[in-house]
């Protein structure tokens, strides 16, 4: 119990930091390859609570505690659930792809980039791993400034708007969702007579509704703003595109579940009354569908490869939001599925988009066409991530956005019939997207030159294609992993 | 001549103080403006260790020590903005820098 | 002694080994191990049909008829599993599969020998077979869907099989999202289906109480998944565009199996059919409607794999049209004929065109009787039975879907069909006549092609032969064997074998129809043969009418002026301007609709989400000049300032007291 395996899986990225500052800045390659030492160690150290974990318990596993600021009762408190444990183990791999990934992608500064990025890791586990209220802002705060200098530095061309973007869009979030957690402190302290920011002990709060309601709107803009959620998207598709490959990957495939971690460990169980609130539920339902069918309309038109993408994404987190407000054990368990295939699927797109930038330094899709003649393998994979993505059964997405529909569907009709447009639409933008650019005649000579993938590259995609395969067609064990988590949280929600 | 009180200590401090901020205020060299910083720290510490010789603790001896050690954490930051700056306008004269308008 | 049923899970898997090392191949080693794939593809494709046949044979011996084996859970949080469910009516479709399958992959390896992409070809066709396979054998609708998906993805790659021409890619996607639109269908019909019955599993699904009123709706969701897979109007119009693939796969996939999977899946739920008279008569009703409507289109096409396509879009509409009266053992039989003789007809037109070097339009065939006898003899015995003469596969199950429309009543449904029977005759004659008589013997070098090619021909036409003599009419008294298909599927939809004891009517109906077939191909002789200017003259004389069925009743053009120009009028301008970019079809039409409304939403995330934003900055800016005013950038300024409050600060609290 007192291994402090959280805290290692925790450090070990700022350990390989601290030792990376001492690299002289000029030694690039000892620079790389540190830096992929250290992702991939801290995936390593990571491994063991998959298999020590107990699927069977509930409550926290490898939970660790201790005393930080007793004066304001915030606490050192780790610890996991199945819901923690999926997206601690999504940080850790897609961390070391998205490192991996800026092999050669990036050329400068690499010593501040492998920095950033290390620094980065801390902040996305910590988040997941958090148990005190306090903590967890710490560390959510702590994500902002990395991303915020890996766009604005080693991006693309309007990058400092793309970061200025960014930055202010989430901290703005952060600051309502800082005012919502102090008012439950202040709550907890005028109810208990004792400070504490530990989650365990804001559960024992006891608040009208019209208290919960105010809190967990402050909550909501600061989750929504990350998921990203209509209309507080908009941030979303300046950051992807402007940001390098191994910022996109971790933007979509792990910052992003932080939004909906954050309404599955905040705001529904600490505000069971007001997530359950019928108006409420139906607002975050609508405003999910929107994001479902707007997202996937306007990718439909994007003449920017990286945007599409971007704005696909906005579609499939509409599913997790839709999922986590059914309020039901499907919806909830499909939703965090339907993150982990976001985070493999999109991550896949967002790494062969990286791919072809590298080969062509553009991402207009007009300047492609014809692709699969020069670049079969890079065509297979994009074929895969891009079935994965738009819901294939046997591929991970399927699972996911059947779950959610399901549980939409026990919920309220209406909504699964809605958002199963956003499947047939989702078919339409990617499958169109591939045949501009992978099909039909070679439009651009200086396409017909291209390398197909390298051993490097087939080796950052293949853990992924592997991944989507493996939950499309055996995802019980995540099922297993799951139940417990959610039924608590829907025991206390329907309570 | 009556023996040295805490009230001669804060008047010393006082000086001090306005010794200090009269430099910051006035002088151009952002070499002299730190050394103004750092009279205007001591004279918080003398008041600081006029106050614990009075009140019979240690307190405020302990508080002189953390400003001691930011002085020279201050110190060490001004210098280094300093050579920063030096390298890049080619100058240390407080008035010839606006960096902060940007 | 083991039971060929304990290692029913061998079939499916054969061909997808098969897949994996061919696309494997494709992948890593483009253009090598060609003759591992001719030999590894359609070997585990046979094996598969072995397995199948011994499967089949072991599953007469068992009592029950049905045999279900469950693997391993897929989906917990709806029950899905990975398991096999075999009964009668599945290994009907299991042996058509495979059989067939195996004749085609056979066929391939001659019609394909001088393509590109060889191994990517193969390893799509294996997966194709597996994916049918899955579908047909699952237990459950969610394994079912995902067998469903699988062959839309296999039937995506291989209509656009040949990529680098943008007609075949663009019809790759076109087909592939049509089926979207049912497959949304058929996912909120699997929902439903839990929802009311509390379980997916087939065979629970049949034996659990009524779901009440529901069940119309559900079966009308399970309905539009079948309609986009099976291309029944109004999703009918990906079919056609779907013979840019090679012509074995429209042969395997848009004929004999993948297009028939609406069938099978319909007759699947037969039981939640029979609970709704008004979904069954939708059904009834849309399959008429289609067999008619296909059957006029493919009079006057001028490609032969088009006129082959509608006709087989016409063929779906009989079978639907089966399954509506609730005759599902003569679906499913006619299915069953189907796949052979319409299979046949694929493979002789490809024949044909590989014969041709790809020449596809009718008017410039003719008189290759001689070059290519194979492909005529078994051709002319395709048309035969396609055409409804007594005696071949064709009669025997149209004759009965024609029995059973006239026996539920609808006077017409039972016109429709009839009348469909002598369009059929008609436009298949057509297609005869035009590609192996007459005098045009333009192409010398026409010869048949390898024996890969010439056998498999061979087998489906003793197939298109004999096919229909296990499913003879009642009323011809003969030995049981002569009614063993009946016999073995009808008691899977807990229906008697027997129809209403035979009277004289049956003997006047099946005289109609065989009148009718023969009626459609005198005409078509007589047209085509004995007055070859006759067809000019009446397409000049009937040129409105022509000029509609040659533009397959302008359903795309109508989609397209449904959602374009309906609303361009409306539009304005702005409309008009994009109008002019809109491509043919429906679902070019839908595409552009969908393509309008998100640019609509760009527009609404740049100017009023986003200039909600900009506002926003913009007073916070204009607030701020008076502040820039302080702001000189001067440290000592700065600090003059502060030490000033701190003075006047100090100076209050001094003061104030």
């Amino acid at each position: 119990m007192t291994d402090h395996l959280l805290s290692i899986v925790l450090f070990t990225p700022l350990a390989g930091l601290l030792v990376l500052l001492l690299i002289p800045s000029g030694n690039s390659a000892l620079l790389r390859i540190w830096a992929n030492m250290a992702a991939f160690a801290g995936f390593l150290v990571s491994l063991p609570l998959v298999f020590r974990f107990n699927a069977s318990a509930s409550g926290f596993q490898f939970v660790e505690r201790a005393d930080w600021i007793p004066s304001l009762g915030v606490h050192y408190a780790l610890g996991i659930d199945g819901i923690s444990l999926l997206l601690v183990m999504l940080s850790t791999i897609i961390g070391f792809i998205a490192v991996l990934c800026s092999w050669q992608s990036v050329q400068s500064r690499e010593k501040g980039y492998y920095a950033m990025f290390l620094l980065l890791q801390v902040g996305v586990i910590g988040v997941f791993i958090s148990l005190d209220a306090f903590l967890f802002y710490v560390f959510w705060e702590l994500v902002l400034i990395p991303m915020y200098f890996i766009i604005g530095l080693w991006g693309g061309p309007r990058r400092l708007y793309a970061a200025i973007k960014f930055f202010l869009f989430t901290l703005v979030g952060s600051v309502l969702m800082l005012l919502g957690l102090l008012a439950l402190y202040y709550l907890h302290f005028q109810q208990f007579g004792f400070n504490s920011f530990e989650i365990s002990d804001l559960m024992k709060l006891n608040m009208p509704l019209a208290t919960q309601q105010w809190i967990f709107w402050a909550l909501f803009v600061g989750f929504a703003v990350k998921v990203p959620m209509f209309p507080l998207h908009t941030w979303l598709p300046d950051a992807h595109v402007e940001a390098p490959t191994g910022g996109s990957v971790i933007l979509a495939s792990v910052m992003l579940k932080m939004g909906t971690y954050g309404f599955m460990r905040f705001s529904l169980p600490l505000l069971p009354a007001a997530s359950a609130d019928r108006v409420v539920v139906q607002i975050i339902a609508v405003l999910s569908i929107i994001a479902i069918l707007y997202g996937a309309l306007v990718s439909l038109v994007q003449p920017d490869w990286k945007k599409l993408i971007a704005y696909s994404s906005v579609s499939h987190m509409g599913f997790c939001t839709l999922g986590i407000f059914t309020l039901n054990a499907n919806g909830l368990a499909g939703s965090m599925i339907q993150q982990v295939s976001h985070g493999i699927s999109t991550g896949l797109l967002f790494l062969l988009v990286g791919m072809i930038y590298e080969r062509r330094h553009t991402r207009e899709i007009s300047h492609f066409g014809g692709l699969a003649q020069v670049m079969p393998k890079f065509a297979v994979a994009f074929a895969i991530a891009m079935f994965a993505s738009a819901g294939l059964p046997l591929l991970s997405g399927f699972v996911g956005e059947f779950t959610i529909l399901q549980g939409a569907f026990q919920a309220n009709r209406t909504w699964a019939v809605w958002a199963v447009f956003g499947v047939v639409l989702a078919a339409a933008y990617l499958l169109w997207l591939y045949q501009r650019t992978m099909l039909g005649k070679i439009t651009h000579d200086e396409n017909r030159v291209l390398p197909d993938l390298s051993w490097r590259e087939g080796a950052v995609l293949l853990p992924l294609i592997a991944w989507t395969f493996w939950i499309g067609i055996y995802p019980k064990p995540y099922f297993d992993i799951l139940a417990k988590p959610v039924a608590e949280i829907v025991a206390r929600v329907h309570r | 001549m009556g023996p040295i009180t805490t009230g001669h200590y804060l008047a010393l401090s006082a000086a001090l103080l306005l010794i200090g901020v009269a430099g910051v205020l006035t002088r151009r060299s952002i070499v002299v403006v730190l050394m103004s910083i750092e009279l205007i720290l001591n004279a918080v510490n003398i008041n600081l260790v006029a106050f614990s010789s009075n009140a019979q603790n240690v307190r405020g001896q302990i508080f002189a020590m953390f400003i001691i050690a930011d002085a020279v954490a201050e110190a060490a930051v001004g210098l280094g903005i300093l050579i920063a700056l030096f390298r890049n306008k080619e100058t240390i004269l407080a008035d010839e820098v606006d960096l902060l308008k940007w | 002694m083991v039971s060929a049923l304990d290692s029913l899970w061998l079939i499916p898997l054969f061909p997808l080994i098969g897949a994996a090392v061919a696309l494997l191949l494709a992948t890593f080693a483009p253009g090598r191990g060609k003759a591992l794939v001719s030999v590894l593809c359609p070997g585990t494709v046979l094996l598969s049909f072995i397995a199948s046949v011994s499967a089949v044979a072991a599953l007469a011996k068992e009592a029950a008829r049905a045999h279900q084996v469950i693997f391993a859970p897929w989906l917990p949080s709806i029950g899905a599993e990975w398991g096999i469910y075999l009964d009668p009516l599945s290994a009907v479709m299991i042996l058509i599969i495979t059989g067939i399958g195996f004749l085609i992959h056979l066929y391939s390896v001659g019609y394909m020998a001088h393509e590109g992409g060889y191994a990517r070809y193969f390893g799509c066709l294996n997966l194709f077979v597996f994916f049918m396979l899955l579908l047909v054998m699952a237990n459950n609708y969610a394994l079912l869907f995902a067998g469903w998906e699988g062959v839309g993805l296999c039937s995506y790659l291989l209509i656009g099989f040949f990529y680098r021409k943008h007609a075949a890619a663009a019809a790759g996607m076109k087909a592939f999202i049509v089926n979207r639109v049912g497959d949304a269908g058929l996912l909120l019909a699997i929902l439903t289906t839990f929802a009311a019955f509390g379980t997916i599993r087939f065979a629970e699904v049949a034996k659990a109480p009524a779901g009440g009123a529901s069940m119309t709706l559900l079966a009308l969701l399970l309905f539009a998944g079948a309609a986009g897979k099976s291309a029944q109007v109004p999703l009918h119009v990906w079919l056609p565009d779907a013979m840019e693939g090679p012509t074995p796969v429209s042969a395997l996939i848009h004929a004999a199996t993948m297009v028939t999977a609406g069938v099978y899946l319909i007759s699947r739920s037969s039981a939640i059919f029979s609970l709704s008279p008004d979904a069954s008569a939708v059904v009834a009703a849309v399959g008429a409607f289609t067999a008619i409507f296909a059957a006029t289109i493919a009079l006057v096409q001028n490609d032969i794999k088009k006129v082959l396509a509608y006709s087989t879009i016409s063929q779906l509409g009989y079978m639907f049209l089966a399954l509506g009266t609730g005759a599902w053992w003569v679906a499913i039989f006619h299915l069953f004929t189907h796949a052979f003789f319409k299979a046949l007809l694929f493979l002789g037109a490809g024949s044909v065109i590989h014969a041709l070097d790809g020449e596809q339009d009718l008017r410039h065939m003719g008189g290759l009787k001689k070059a290519l006898p194979v492909t005529h003899a078994t051709m002319f015995i395709a048309a035969v039975a396609i055409s409804g003469i007594p005696g071949l596969a064709g009669f025997f199950s149209k004759d009965a879907i024609l029995a059973e429309a006239f026996r539920s009543g609808s006077t017409a449904l039972y016109v429709v069909g009839l009348t469909t029977a002598g369009l059929t005759a008609f436009y298949m004659w057509r297609l005869m006549h035009l590609a192996f008589y007459g005098e045009r013997a333009r192409h010398a070098s026409a010869h048949e092609g390898p024996w890969t090619m010439r056998v498999p021909l061979i087998a489906l036409a003793a197939g298109s032969a004999l096919a229909g003599w296990i499913g003879v009419p009642e009323q011809w008294y003969t030995p049981a064997v002569f009614r063993a298909f009946p016999l073995w599927i009808a008691p899977v939809f807990h229906q008697a074998a027997h129809a209403p004891a035979g009277t004289p009517m049956e003997w006047v109906l099946m005289g109609a129809s065989a009148a009718v077939a023969l009626i459609g191909v005198t005409l078509a002789r007589y047209f085509y043969h004995h007055r070859p200017a006759m067809p000019a003259s009446f397409e000049q004389s009937l040129k409105p009418l022509h000029g509609i069925l040659l533009n397959k009743w302008y359903v795309d053009e109508f989609y397209e002026r449904l959602f374009v120009s309906g609303l361009a009028k409306g539009g304005g301008r702005l409309l008009s301007h994009f109008d002019s970019g809109v491509v043919d079809g429906g679902v070019n039409g839908t595409a552009w609709l969908t393509r309008l409304s998100g640019r609509v939403s760009v527009w609404w995330d740049e100017w009023v989400v986003d200039g909600a934003i900009t506002l926003g900055a913009y007073f916070v800016k204009l607030l701020s000049y008076p502040a820039r005013l302080l702001q000189n950038g001067h440290l000592q300024s700065y600090a003059l300032i502060f030490a000033m409050g701190m003075v006047a600060l100090f100076s209050v609290y001094v003061f104030s007291r």
